[in-house]
């Protein structure tokens, strides 16, 4: 249909709208006549990406100037596939009632492990040995030699691309990693490169929160991008984590022993080409008297990470004289090395920020803070300077230098932590030392400030006004929108006891009570003896969930358990999971009906969903906390407090409760969809948790639902299981969370959705 | 009872039975003895009729063997060589030897049929509780209740037998009882060792492997269950001895062997759901042997008994049904109208088989039904009634159908309801509620609803004790067995009479007595104690099965008089 939303001609390709994606778009223009940023919470299931793509889509055929791009990341690789797929779906639509395609161009960008067409590299699994092998074979210094030499081999496909590929652009339309693959391999051209050059041109891109939030991949891929464009991050409840992990870095005594190697290696080669081509090293030397930016010389197949720092803080200096010289560096970084090994040689844990690091640093092996900056972008020059053919050998001694340049260049913001043992294990020694961001908004930042219009948006965003304050903006727009619905379709209870009386809680004290556990078993039993196929339950920790496995077969819950259904049990190892999930859901399309265990947090939760048969009811056994004894974590809390003034419990509970909405939002995917969501602890009943669920779960969560026991959730089960098994026809829809174009623009229903959207 | 025509295997002089001395003949069939100067046999068993032969023991004085029948009975024969003990041992023996090899031969015939009959009994509860009243109360004799035609029918129908799937719990299901000498007794039928090797074959190779030659089965059993691989949260011992260490790593081997020839549905292939970061090292391998190890160990048997028992179940119907998800699923894509067609042309462009099926799960995954304007109506089947007022109207009772005039409903009502029917779902049906208040109504209905709450009128269902109603279900299945065979008996109405008209007398003879004897030896003793005990509901308890009788007897008594009449 195609519906006027504020005056924008919208091509919407469906033939009905939910009123929540008329509300959502209506904001969401907002946001774009305003160029600000946006924060949007809708439930899933209710057409978020069709309601984002066809209003930006359509803005930016409608206003050329004012917005010329769409960055839409997402988190995992189904996702982007999934939003992939629906903008042709779009693209098709417009197709169809124009009579012609309109000129836009999306493309996908992923890692070469998706995307590459050679037939040895691609046989690799894993993405790093991708990226080594594929460096080995275009590289720059590489396809020089094999000019001069043709038996060094090259990649026939970057080849192909190079000589022809950049002249063209690509047509328009969309194109998804399958399509590039087929493209490529029509006209003999790497998939991969040619992506990273479409991306600058292509009006859509779709891809990883990655390319845009992680300075040292960003450098390399999304640095030419304009600032006209529109960054869409989707499923972005837990954008903060990932803000912080790009900016985290993590040194074991492992890294530290092969970094050692790594140097090794390089000064046996420096002092080879010192012998036979000294040259070379006279003219990298000569570069950075002068202050050459390397950016400007090198070509994009020779970088595989950029400056691990925000572009802001990179200095543009020369590289300072005592680093220069390339052995020079080298014993520079040898003595950082030893630095760091000693400093790991501890049986307390030691905390401090990275200016007293820096102080301690200087005073101890002689190291000042201004060559430090430099290290990363000294190594990475080194590295070309030598060809090393393959850079993914030297990734330890890569993050050493990231972590001198980082730790040089934020004094606020971070800290440092190293750990002697890990907590569970005290008597095994396992230094880490942990160089950790504590502030999201570093690396939140620069985004903010260089696109006029970024949204967040996520099924599960509440409570809202956290994320502006972790991420440090102002957002224009902020709204959440629930679920218009004919039915109840999802049955929200709070278990607070089991049939004996006992209070049911994961909390500390309670979480290896006998009576506990055996509830917890209680009620799943019986759940899964009355609800049809797929039961998810999630823990709120590997641990709790292998313990209480353990209780579970001793009282033997699992043998009553198996009675009704098959029992499959999400492990550490993701394919093993993968494998117990591929069968879980055979079990469930067979009709036995099965029940997974899994893990809040885990894998399971952020990635995979159960819509209709496959998750008819989850069970969220207790609250999911974070370890709260973790010293980053509690660093983390004091900054947030000090700093943003948010108290520790607040942001516990938000994130505890972000986690478990995540968790039980997993069954419902669409309003033809139903599910039963079961928060099995007492503490879920209490003010303070239960506001912080999405909106649109907190309305069916009414007060008569709190404070259940076993016996009373399995009977309110059955007779809404039967409700929700007869037919449910688009009639029963019509007219209240489904609309017609016709009903769409009454005035009454215009009221309505207006009223619908809650400001907060 | 002559014995010229059988071969005489072997003759012992000097046995004594029943204080005659005569002589003990083993023949090809049957063991007979003869007293002294006679040419009659005064004892004759059949093989087939022995259960068992005992002999007294080594030092007792008296040399004698014995033969124990099936029906209990027993013949004691005494060798009384003069020649001394050592002879009449060694007659024994001879005789004993000779018994003991042919006895077996004739066991199996009878055996066979016999363990049939009882695998049956207990296979099927009813027809147990049918044999104890019918045949254990003398009812009936046994023959004639082998013979009913329902047993055939339970015998026959069992040949057929549909696959049975495995139930998820059948290793929970094998319950340990104690037998109060710190021992453990654990009961095994064959549908749980069908389910074992089902589910493990690697349990069913050991076995084809060590029984019976390693080991007898009962000792494969008693090592199965002492094994770690039975009790899940013990640690694979390294020992050797366990027969079963085996087992867990040749499962461990199939299910990552099954695990790399899978491939991953995309929505589920978590290693390759994030794009990787660089430069983070992948955590080294977790030490191994760690007090949790136990419950990782547990996890990992768990998943890998779920995947097998669902592989156990699939093995048969897993290429049937893939093939069909596929062609249900090319179907939906070209009635999706504007996905489909796009899709379709571009499955075509694509070679390799993955792609497709990818973008299948995708496609299935952002669909949204109820926003897409279906044309729905190709899909729905249309309900084909033959007639249709009888489904509006609702059954009526057969008399009136019957009738030579029945009053049909007026042609033109008819006609409008039809055209109602035909012209669309939404036609206003004649008194019937919506769907949304039929389901509140049960729900009210249903425990816990509002009408539930007081009940004021229990059912008779609630209010009659457990063992009264099994009791009153025996009694109306056996009487009812006993019902359907005396009118069986009667010739159909139409039916010329047969030539098995006298047989079909006798036969009604034979139930007509039997139902009175049932009546006399179950029905009335039952209603006595009912009186006794329920006083309020005892008479109506019984009315029906009483009603039941008295029609039959009624039958039988017009039926006897019309034959008596014909003769």
């Amino acid at each position: 249909m195609k519906l006027t939303v504020d005056g924008l001609l919208v091509y919407f390709p469906y033939d009905y709208i939910y009123p929540e994606q008329y509300a959502y778009m209506l904001e969401l223009k907002r946001a774009l006549d305003a160029k600000g940023h946006g924060l949007l919470e809708m439930p899933s299931g209710t057409g978020k990406t069709i309601s984002l793509l066809s209003l930006i889509v359509a803005y930016m055929i409608q206003n050329p100037h004012h917005v010329r791009k769409l960055i839409y990341c997402s988190r995992t690789v189904p996702e982007i596939e999934k939003v992939l797929e629906e903008l042709k779906n779009l693209i098709k639509y417009y197709e169809k009632s124009q009579g012609e395609k309109p000129s836009l161009t999306g493309v996908v960008l992923t890692s070469r492990k998706n995307l590459c067409i050679h037939p040895d590299v691609s046989r690799e699994r894993e993405g790093k040995a991708v990226d080594g092998k594929c460096h080995a074979l275009t590289a720059s210094y590489i396809r020089d030699k094999h000019e001069r030499d043709s038996s060094v081999p090259t990649c026939q496909f970057y080849e192909g691309f190079n000589r022809e590929g950049k002249e063209s652009m690509l047509p328009y339309g969309v194109y998804t990693i399958d399509d590039l693959k087929q493209y490529g391999a029509d006209r003999n051209w790497c998939p991969y490169f040619l992506a990273r050059f479409a991306i600058v041109h292509a009006e859509i891109i779709v891809y990883s929160y990655h390319y845009l939030l992680d300075p040292k991949i960003a450098e390399v891929v999304s640095k030419e991008l304009n600032r006209e464009a529109v960054v869409v991050f989707d499923e972005a409840h837990n954008i903060d984590n990932v803000c912080i992990d790009s900016l985290s870095v993590k040194v074991t005594r492992r890294t530290i022993d092969k970094s050692t190697q790594a140097l090794q290696q390089l000064e046996k080669t420096v002092a080879q080409i010192r012998e036979e081509d000294a040259a070379r090293l006279t003219a990298e030397y000569e570069a950075m008297v002068e202050g050459l930016r390397e950016a400007a010389v090198a070509r994009d197949t020779d970088m595989i990470l950029g400056n691990p720092i925000l572009p802001d803080e990179v200095l543009n200096e020369v590289v300072p004289g005592n680093i220069r010289n390339a052995e020079h560096f080298l014993g520079f970084l040898r003595r950082f090395i030893e630095y760091l090994k000693t400093r790991l040689r501890i049986q307390h844990v030691v905390q401090e920020s990275p200016a007293g690091f820096l102080k301690d640093v200087s005073s101890r092996v002689c190291i000042e803070r201004k060559p430090l900056r430099f290290c990363a972008t000294r190594l990475s020059s080194l590295m070309r300077t030598l060809e090393i053919p393959d850079p993914s050998n030297f990734s330890a001694l890569t993050l050493v230098t990231h972590l001198a340049t980082l730790v040089s260049t934020y004094t606020k913001g971070f800290t440092i932590i190293i750990e002697p043992f890990d907590d569970k294990t005290p008597t095994v020694s396992n230094p880490i030392l942990h160089f950790s961001c504590m502030d999201s908004s570093i690396a939140m930042r620069p985004v903010f400030s260089r696109f006029q219009t970024v949204i967040i948006t996520s099924g599960t965003l509440s409570p809202l006004d956290m994320y502006p304050k972790i991420l440090d903006f102002n957002p224009v727009i902020m709204s959440s929108f629930t679920m218009t619905l004919a039915r109840p379709c999802i049955l929200p209870m709070i278990v607070s006891k089991g049939s004996d009386q006992v209070a049911i809680s994961s909390k500390y004290e309670t979480r290896e009570d006998v009576a506990v556990i055996r509830n917890y078993g209680q009620l799943l039993v019986e759940i899964s003896a009355c609800v049809p196929d797929g039961v998810v339950c999630f823990f709120t920790s590997y641990m709790y969930l292998e313990s209480v496995v353990g209780a579970w077969y001793d009282q033997g819950v699992v043998a009553s358990l198996q009675r009704h259904k098959l029992l499959f049990i999400e492990t550490q190892d993701s394919a093993e999971t993968s494998f117990a999930l591929i069968n879980y859901i055979k079990a469930c399309e067979s009709g036995r009906g099965a029940v997974l265990l899994s893990v809040a947090r885990g894998k399971v939760s952020e990635g995979v969903d159960f819509e209709h048969h496959l998750g008819r009811c989850v069970l969220m056994f207790g609250i999911p906390y974070v370890f709260t004894q973790s010293r980053i974590l509690k660093a983390r809390l004091d900054y947030l407090r000090d700093q943003f003034q948010i108290r520790e419990n607040d942001f516990l509970t938000f994130d505890a409760m972000r986690h478990a909405a995540q968790c039980v939002g997993r069954v419902l995917r669409g309003k033809t969809d139903y599910g039963i969501m079961v928060f099995a602890d007492k503490r879920f009943s209490r003010a303070d948790k239960r506001s912080k669920l999405p909106r649109w779960i907190q309305e069916h969560l009414k007060d008569s639902l709190c404070n259940l026991s076993t016996e009373e959730a399995v009977q309110i089960c059955k007779r809404w299981l039967r409700a929700m098994a007869q037919p449910f026809t688009r009639e029963d829809q019509l007219g209240v969370s489904l609309l017609t174009l016709a009903q769409l623009q009454s005035q009454e229903q215009q009221d309505k959705i207006e009223k619908q959207v809650i400001q907060k | 009872m002559t014995t010229s025509s059988e071969d005489v295997l072997l003759s012992v002089g000097h046995v004594r039975f029943k204080k005659g001395d005569g002589t003990l003949y083993v023949m090809n069939q049957r063991l007979a003895w003869m007293l002294e100067n006679r040419d009659t046999v005064a004892v004759s068993h059949k093989y087939a009729d022995i259960k068992t032969q005992k002999i007294s023991p080594a030092g007792k004085p008296k040399v004698q063997l014995q033969v124990v029948l099936h029906d209990g009975t027993c013949s004691t024969f005494h060798f009384v060589n003069p020649a001394g003990a050592e002879a009449q041992a060694k007659d024994r023996d001879q005789v004993k030897m000779l018994l003991q090899n042919l006895l077996p031969k004739f066991k199996r015939q009878i055996d066979g049929e016999l363990e049939m009959k009882s695998r049956l009994l207990s296979l099927h509860p009813t027809l147990k509780h049918l044999y104890e009243d019918l045949v254990i109360s003398k009812v009936i004799n046994s023959e004639e209740y082998w013979n009913t035609p329902t047993l055939k029918n339970y015998t026959e129908s069992n040949n057929i037998k549909q696959e049975a799937g495995v139930s998820g719990a059948f290793l929970a299901d094998i319950q340990p009882q104690t037998d109060g000498c710190n021992g453990l007794k654990y009961n095994l039928t064959q549908d749980i060792i069908d389910a074992i090797f089902k589910t493990y074959p690697a349990v069913r190779k050991k076995h084809s492997d060590y029984v019976p030659n390693k080991m007898t089965e009962a000792e494969f059993w008693t090592k199965f269950f002492q094994s770690h691989y039975f009790h899940r949260d013990r640690i694979a011992s390294s020992s050797s001895k366990d027969l079963f260490g085996e087992c867990a790593k040749m499962d461990d081997q199939a299910i990552a062997s099954a695990m790399k020839h899978t491939t991953l549905d995309l929505t589920v292939d978590i290693p390759s759901f994030v794009e990787p970061t660089p430069l983070v090292e992948e955590d080294a391998p977790e030490p191994k042997g760690e007090s949790t190890s136990i419950h990782r160990n547990m996890i990992k048997r768990f998943n890998q008994h779920s995947i097998m028992v669902l592989k156990a179940s699939h093995k048969t119907n897993s290429s049937n049904s893939s093939s069909s998800n596929k062609t249900t699923n090319n179907n939906n894509k070209t009635e999706n109208g504007v996905v489909g067609n796009g899709v379709e042309k571009r499955v075509a462009e694509e070679k390799t088989n993955e792609p497709p099926e990818k973008k299948r799960r995708i496609l299935e995954k952002i669909h949204y039904e109820d926003l897409e304007a279906g044309n729905e109506d190709a899909e729905i089947q249309e309900l084909k009634l033959s007639k249709v007022e009888r489904y509006l109207l609702g059954p009526s009772s057969q008399v009136q159908q019957s009738g030579p005039n029945a009053n049909p409903p007026p042609l033109s009502a008819l006609a409008s309801i039809c055209q109602a029917w035909s012209s669309g779902q939404q036609c206003s049906r004649p008194a019937r509620v919506s769907a949304a208040s039929a389901v509140a109504a049960l729900g009210e209905l249903s425990p816990g609803g509002a009408l539930m709450r007081h009940h004021h009128a229990a059912s008779m269902a609630q209010l009659i004790p457990p063992d009264v109603k099994s009791e009153l279900h025996r009694i109306y299945l056996s009487g009812g067995e006993l019902l359907r065979e005396l009118w069986r008996c009667f010739p159909a109405p139409a039916a010329a009479p047969a030539a098995d008209a006298d047989d079909n007398i006798a036969k009604a003879d034979k139930f007509y007595e039997a139902l009175l004897r049932f009546r006399n030896v179950k029905l009335r003793p039952f209603e006595e104690k009912m009186l006794r005990d329920l006083t309020p509901l005892a008479t109506s308890l019984t009315r029906h099965m009483n009603q039941m009788i008295d029609t039959a007897c009624a039958k039988y008594a017009m039926w006897q008089q019309r034959q008596a009449k014909l003769r």
